[in-house]
């Protein structure tokens, strides 16, 4: 039975701790509607770029013309997995999530005896990665000094990669991030960029003259909307992490509610029983006499 | 035949502009342009320049640094990699860019440092044109 004095101490511990997790719940906050208005005004440049490359890549596909990053090297051997995550934790199970389905296809690929090279973007995927895939680690992409994402960060991924794609180090690269869906839901997603995935019913829906040739402008554009679907992750992913955070506080914050009151109950409980042992012994003293 | 038609200028970071314009001037990578409502479907690439926008408030100048514009009968989209308003602060970051251009073009040879030099002209005649 642990003393007053004791459990005092415990209330308080447990009090500050709240103030704590509910400041970061609200700090969360308000960092995700930013990250989600940001997200949302990339989107129409993403929307397009996806749709224009979607129907050029369709009319180019198959011939032998077709760049590279979209027809692919021709083989599967070597896969490189760029895996989003996070710089910092306290964020429910975020990272995790991420690192185990990377590490799941990571291990799948091994087993069918292809090469897996991992390039990290965030220094918690890293720490999670390199216990079991270490040998597997290729780069790693810093983002801890960057307060707000732009464009540039996601240009310095895409051109590691592309250096590495030139260097002919990898075949197919697919990025792992989480998509965000609401404050509670975030989906790990993989996403093949390149090759370029394109989908089956890209076809053009307007018939468009093409101002130099349709190869030299998927030849310039290819590299951007790589760049654009890798800026479209980091930003998913930013308004990810601070949703996951968010609501991973919100629970923090209540259970922390929760054992105050437990607490609470237990002290005066202790304190009652002390009480009354005290008039017990007083009573019994004075019939005694 | 349609008055007007949509425009819109983004990058990869926010949408700059969008209304209804009667015709847009275009910096194509092959030529200028100028694109009008019932204009064919067209897809161009764009060099650094000048974008000139004529709408029923009058003319709008952007400064765009490459990207691509799709243009249809009905509307013109204009996805620039950089863009800013042909203004003192546009300008700066023009400035910036073209030192960058300049010290990347420096480090290269070949097919590649005509093409860097090419971009780092179109970008100083550029900025020459909204000083």
């Amino acid at each position: 039975m642990p003393s007053l004095k004791d459990l005092k101490n415990r209330i308080e511990s447990v009090k500050s701790t709240r103030k704590i997790t509910k400041a970061m719940q609200m700090v969360a906050a308000a960092k995700l509607r930013r990250a989600q208005e940001a997200a949302e005004a990339a989107r129409p440049y993403a929307e397009k770029m996806a749709d224009v490359v979607n129907g050029l890549a369709a009319s180019v596909a198959g011939s032998d013309t077709a760049p590279r990053l979209l027809a692919g090297t021709g083989s599967e051997q070597t896969h490189l997995l760029v895996v989003m995550t996070a710089e910092r934790g306290l964020c429910g199970g975020f990272n995790s999530s991420i690192v185990k389905i990377a590490r799941y296809r990571a291990e799948k690929l091994i087993g069918e005896g292809k090469t897996v090279k991992i390039l990290t973007v965030g220094k918690k995927g890293r720490e999670q990665l390199r216990r079991d895939l270490g040998a597997h680690l290729v780069g790693h992409i810093d983002l801890s000094e960057v307060k707000r994402v732009g464009y540039e960060n996601a240009a310095e991924i895409s051109s590691k990669v592309f250096e590495m794609f030139e260097a002919g180090e990898f075949d197919v690269a697919t990025v792992f991030y989480n998509r965000f869906e609401s404050v509670i839901s975030q989906i790990p997603t993989p996403v093949q960029i390149i090759p370029a995935e394109v989908p089956e019913d890209a076809g053009a829906k307007t018939l468009y003259d093409y101002e130099p040739s349709e190869e030299a402008i998927l030849e310039d554009l290819l590299p951007r909307a790589v760049t654009t679907q890798i800026f479209t992750a980091l930003l998913e992913n930013g308004a990810s992490e601070q949703g996951a955070r968010m609501s991973a506080m919100d629970n923090a914050t209540r259970n922390a509610g929760d054992m105050i009151d437990r607490l609470t109950i237990q002290y005066n409980r202790s304190r009652q029983a002390a009480i009354t042992k005290e008039l017990i012994e007083i009573i019994s003293g004075a019939e005694a006499l | 035949m349609a008055e007007m038609m949509q425009f819109d200028l983004v990058s990869p970071e926010r949408k700059l502009a969008s209304g209804q314009v009667r015709a847009v001037q275009i910096p194509g990578a092959e030529g200028d342009l100028t694109a009008m409502p019932e204009h064919a479907p067209t897809i161009t690439t764009l060099r650094p320049g000048v974008l000139v926008t004529e709408g029923a408030e009058g003319e709008a100048r952007y400064v765009v640094t490459g990207g691509f514009a799709e243009i249809t009968p009905e509307a013109t989209s204009v996805l620039a990699e950089r863009a800013y308003g042909a203004d003192a602060e546009g300008r700066a970051a023009l400035e910036a860019i073209l030192t960058e251009t300049r010290e990347k073009a420096a480090a290269l040879t070949g097919p590649d440092k005509d093409a860097m030099d090419k971009i780092a002209e179109d970008l100083a005649r550029t900025i020459d044109t909204i000083s």
